[in-house]
């Protein structure tokens, strides 16, 4: 699968995808098919402050848990419902439809310290 | 891929959840050559074996293959096995891949002690071993080999060729389903691999991986070492006595009789969520909102689509349809104990 220009990627797997001052944030398809099959997501309410680097929530596999760590700082202002009871949205659309949350960026600087498409591939070896 | 034991193993190929299905309703290919095997054989290979494993060992006929305990002088697990009577003077034991060291030198010492004229000896380098699982296996593994499978019931095996080959044919598994194992030497694995893949074709035959195994071993209420069982847990406490022969002397029996008088204070038992939330290996479990017990091994179940575990709790919180909770990232989650197996086959 290809790696969209328009999403910053971090080394952890997820993606952020900025518009105007709200960013989009999902997993890799990288991160998907490391996983299997996902069947459960647990995500943070509209509200919620995050900070870069560190968990908003967590996906499971049929195997295992693992953390989602938030590639920005900012308040979510939305969640991806459809996901709770479509978890597997998440292997089928990891760069669109499986999109987690969105936040109102906190701190816009940060998008430097984050991958280009690019540099994501080379890092996962793609 | 993981390691598992020394070995680099899939955990799936395809995806666990197809590859967990293509079990229940058809059939699916696992290599599990990493288990290991002892061989007992000499004039008192009967009386070893007897004394180190909990099963009746002496109600065994010849090819028939029986689930035990191997257990410390305290009652804990060294491990569980799968002994296969090949012949009075000749029992081969499947045991679990991290612990065929162990198991080896456990079973050595024992025969040391008690001076039992018979050999031991650590053979898992000559075995290879294929698990054909699911309602369909009979019908996959019979294109390959003029052993008459109808021949060989339920834990029961056969020397006999699989291709031509020399093979242990054995009715034996670790899904809940249907099954056969195949050993054979290391050289021919490669081969009988595709061969039984190609014959399974027509009945949509998967291959399997570790990931897949789990969960059909959970569903099926099946403990795995090192999680249901494991040096610090009594076979009683694993709900393990049907498969202990109290009527013999055996390693490990006093503290098994004076567990199963007493009775055990924790127990083995299953939960299925009825909260959101996955329950895993290692969570804690509150009853009453206080800590009392753990989860052995949780996934979600493919087959019930539920959210399972195995767990231990306190003997008197263990009886079926009590609400628990299972503290999930640090919030407690409803849970309600129900008794294993999860999965039953229809027969």
């Amino acid at each position: 699968m290809a790696y969209p220009e328009n999403l910053r990627y971090t080394k952890e797997h997820e993606w952020v995808l900025v518009e105007g001052d709200t960013g989009t944030i999902g997993i890799t398809d990288h991160a998907q098919s490391e996983l299997g099959d996902i069947v459960y997501v647990d995500l943070p309410s509209a509200g919620t402050k995050i900070a870069q680097g560190a968990s908003l929530g967590s996906v499971e596999s049929v195997k295992a848990v693992s953390d989602i760590f938030a590639p920005v700082t900012g308040e979510v202002t939305a969640v991806n419902e459809a996901l709770t009871s479509n978890p597997e949205k998440l292997n089928q659309e990891p760069h669109g439809g499986g999109w987690l949350v969105k936040v109102k960026l906190g701190a816009p600087d940060e998008l430097s310290k984050l991958m280009s498409a690019a540099e994501y591939q080379a890092y996962i070896g793609g | 891929m993981v390691d598992f034991g020394g070995w680099d193993m899939p955990v799936q190929y395809a995806g666990i959840i197809e590859e967990h299905h293509a079990v229940r309703r058809g059939v699916g290919l696992f290599d599990v050559s990493h288990m290991g095997e002892v061989e007992v054989t000499g004039r008192q290979a009967f009386d070893l074996v007897n004394y180190a494993a909990t099963s009746a060992v002496s109600k065994m006929a010849e090819g028939q293959a029986q689930y035990a305990g191997l257990l410390y002088e305290h009652g804990g697990f060294v491990d569980d096995i799968l002994i296969y009577k090949v012949s009075p003077e000749h029992y081969f034991l499947c045991v679990n891949a991290s612990n065929q060291d162990k198991d080896f030198e456990h079973i050595a010492a024992l025969q040391q002690k008690l001076g039992f004229d018979c050999r031991v000896e650590f053979t898992s380098p000559r075995y290879a071993q294929l698990a054909v699982q699911g309602p369909l296996a009979a019908a996959v593994v019979q294109q390959l080999t003029r052993v008459d499978l109808k021949g060989i019931r339920y834990y029961r095996f056969a020397d006999g060729e699989v291709m031509g080959v020399a093979a242990r044919i054995a009715r034996t598994g670790y899904t809940g389903e249907d099954c056969f194992e195949l050993f054979v030497a290391p050289e021919h694995a490669c081969a009988l691999w595709a061969k039984v893949l190609e014959a399974g074709a027509a009945h949509g035959i998967k291959p399997c991986g570790l990931g897949a195994r789990n969960t059909l071993r959970l569903e099926a209420g099946m403990a795995l070492y090192g999680h249901e069982i494991g040096p610090d847990i009594n076979p009683v406490e694993a709900g393990l006595l049907r498969n202990i022969d109290l009527n013999k002397e055996f390693n490990g029996r006093a503290a098994v009789v004076k567990c199963a008088e007493t009775g055990p204070s924790r127990k083995l038992c299953g939960i299925e969520m009825t909260g959101r939330g996955i329950a895993r290996d290692g969570y804690e479990i509150h009853v009453d909102g206080a800590p009392a017990g753990w989860v052995t091994s949780g996934s979600p179940s493919p087959t019930l689509n539920k959210n399972i575990a195995l767990c231990y709790l306190p003997a008197e919180a263990a009886a079926p349809g009590r609400t628990v909770q299972v503290i999930i990232r640090g919030q407690p989650v409803d849970a309600v104990t129900v008794n294993p197996p999860f999965y039953k086959r229809a027969k």
